[in-house]
């Protein structure tokens, strides 16, 4: 509904709860600070920790001058001679990662379920067995495409979407709500459709925001290209960030106080960050809750942005996590609407 | 236009068994300023509230304009200007910023800068809602009900915790507004504000009206203009005092008895010859005010 215009009539109410919204926002500097700042931050720190590098050497302990210098031939082994207990309290305390004591036959003293440990192995193994099993290649993978930071961009992405729209609407509603101010607006002849809108429509204006900065951060640092179409990315982003919407304003729809919102945004968002594939992949979970991590709008959402940006991906081929999402999105925001708690 | 501005009939709210509205009537005429004056308790908030379309009765009819709130919420809001008892504006918006946003949820109201100079905020416009103090966020509060330029006011202790000063700016705001002929719904538990401002008072106690008038019908209705207080060492009581001339009512006080009076200068003399064989400890006289009305009306005060 929208009244007509009048002379000396002010701007619409729509664009005055948007400017509110906005204004509100970039005034908390703390907000802006986890909205932008944030994930920007986690890609640096994780694009450091996980960037390509020579690999390291393992580290193995040897109990005899021989087996030393054998082991020595391989540059990925740094070896050291160390008598029997040294050698086990070097194991024990993860300065080395494997002992090779004297034989015959050779013994490997190790913990198997340390992955430097089964390298170490394998790696001592070929130095110690020069005309052992039959030579490999070893085909190393760098380029663009296929690293960490390729996968991880994505699912940051899908990520500050997520907590954005949940704290971003979910937090400010609650908040609005305890200071008495929803009651306040109600008195009003506000359009209540259009007041949850506002938040709809301030969090599509955010993806200018949010987006620019992750992608362009990521081909800076890191080269990461998007394969697929830009245009594109960003409709899957801009249904993503609907379909938080809906959950957030779900989750505020009845909360009386902050604690209690924030509360059941840690509880809706805290399995999606573990489960949802933002730093590793979904396929790590056994195949039985498989079923259940894709129907998480986070898992939807983070296999679109990937698909498109990895693998380029069109729309067909991402047809059924965008219908998941908005599915999500339309009947959340109908719930919340239905469900919502004025006073 | 002959529909009063307000009327409910045999309103009652009930959260449980317990009542804050006990079958409350009232009426109130189109371009007074009308009071509802009451201790904290005595169901006002939940009757304004239910006027202003925010909360439902349990039973009862309301009318608003003669309108009914399930016939056109939209358009009467339209028409209505409310201040909650409690409402925390954003803090992070400027007064400006805060009236824009309310203005544009009406078609028609005042400039920004006229309600402005209203309340007197022109020089607080760019400033922070968080940066104001007390009363200027009050007024800022009442400024946010003005911008509609509203035929009913709606305020609910609109001057509970503020100074002197800031009580002061914010009554002749609203002496203002009825001055245009609009009308005024307040409450309070300022017996002073009440009678400054209101044409009309209903006392209300427990959900109920106990007295309704003028300000100046319900002291008469005392049958004195004057007060007097006293102590004494040897304890008095009320009968003691209740027959001498021109005392109209007596009743206990809190360390002693309280006396309504017609004509001072003739019943002071005959209370001192009564009371100074008891040893005089204390006396004093006022005006006659609506806290004494409720006094009599309930053998409490108001702020009790």
């Amino acid at each position: 509904m929208t009244a007509p215009p009048q002379p000396g009539a002010p701007t619409s109410a729509m664009a005055q709860m948007t400017l509110a919204r906005l204004r509100l926002f970039f005034r908390e500097p703390g907000a802006v600070f986890w909205t932008f700042g944030f994930p920007l931050l986690l890609s640096i720190a994780l694009g450091v920790a996980f960037r390509n590098r020579p690999p390291e050497p393992v580290a193995i302990a040897a109990e005899s001058p021989e087996l030393l210098q054998a082991l020595g031939r391989d540059p990925g082994i740094k070896a050291q001679l160390l008598d029997d207990p040294s050698a086990r309290a070097a194991l024990r305390t993860g300065k080395v990662d494997l002992v090779v004591l004297f034989g015959p036959p050779i013994a490997y003293l190790f913990d198997p379920t340390r992955a430097e440990s089964r390298l170490a192995r394998a790696l001592a193994d070929a130095a110690l067995h020069p005309h052992g099993p039959p030579a490999t290649v070893d085909l190393p993978v760098t380029e663009p495409g296929s690293r960490y930071i390729d996968f991880l961009i994505p699912g940051l992405i899908g990520m500050n979407i997520m907590s954005s729209g949940m704290w971003g609407i979910g937090y400010v509603v609650v908040e609005m709500r305890t200071r008495k101010l929803l009651k306040r607006l109600v008195a009003t002849p506000m359009s209540r459709a259009q007041f949850l809108w506002s938040f709809v429509l301030m969090r599509a204006l955010f993806l200018f925001i949010e987006l620019p900065i992750l992608l362009g951060f990521g081909w800076f640092a890191f080269k990461v290209g998007i394969a697929g179409s830009l245009p594109l990315l960003v409709g899957v982003s801009f249904l993503g960030a609907m379909s938080f919407a809906g959950v957030g304003l779900l989750v505020a729809s009845r909360a009386q106080n902050t604690q209690t919102v924030a509360g059941l945004i840690n509880l809706v968002m805290l399995p999606m960050f573990i489960a949802s594939g933002v730093f590793f992949s979904t396929a790590r979970f056994p195949d039985s809750v498989q079923p259940v991590l894709k129907a998480l709008p986070l898992t939807a959402l983070n296999d679109s942005l990937r698909a498109i940006m990895i693998d380029g991906a069109g729309l067909r081929a991402i047809a059924g996590p965008l219908a998941l999402l908005a599915a999500i999105a339309v009947v959340t925001f109908a719930a919340a609407l239905k469900l919502f708690r004025w006073r | 236009m002959d529909s009063p501005a307000l009327r409910c009939e045999k309103l009652v709210k009930r959260y449980g068994t317990l009542a804050a509205v006990d079958g409350l009537d009232l009426e109130v005429r189109r371009g007074e300023c009308f009071g509802l004056l009451g201790p904290n308790g005595a169901g006002k908030t939940t009757t304004v509230e239910i006027l202003e379309g925010l909360n439902e009765p349990t039973a009862g009819s309301v009318e608003v304009l003669g309108l009914r709130w399930d016939e056109d919420e939209r358009g009467l809001r339209q028409r209505l200007g409310i201040s909650l008892q409690e409402t925390h504006l954003p803090d992070k918006l400027t007064v400006e910023e805060n009236l824009k946003l309310f203005r544009s949820f009406y078609a028609q109201g005042r400039p920004i800068d006229e309600v402005l100079d209203l309340v007197e905020l022109q020089d607080k416009r760019k400033t922070w809602t968080e940066k104001l103090s007390g009363g200027q966020k009050q007024r800022l509060a009442v400024a946010c009900a003005l911008v509609s330029d509203p035929e009913v006011l709606f305020l609910d202790e609109p001057t509970t915790g503020l100074d002197p000063q800031s009580r002061r700016q914010l009554w002749d705001v609203v002496l203002g507004f009825k001055s245009r002929g609009r009308t005024v719904l307040l409450t309070t538990h300022y017996m002073d504000e009440a009678e400054r401002l209101c044409d009309r008072v209903a006392v209300v106690d427990k959900g109920k009206v106990i007295a309704l008038g003028t300000p100046a019908e319900l002291i008469a209705g005392l049958g004195g203009q004057q007060v007097v207080e006293l102590a004494t060492r040897t304890p008095v009581v009320p009968e003691q005092l209740a027959d001498l001339p021109a005392v109209r009512g007596a009743r206990r006080s809190a360390d002693g008895v309280a006396l309504t009076v017609e004509q001072l200068h003739v019943a002071l003399p005959a209370i001192l010859d009564r009371v100074e064989p008891l040893g005089l400890t204390r006396l004093s006289t006022h005006n006659a005010t609506l806290e004494d009305v409720f006094v009599h009306l309930t053998g409490r005060h108001l702020r009790e």
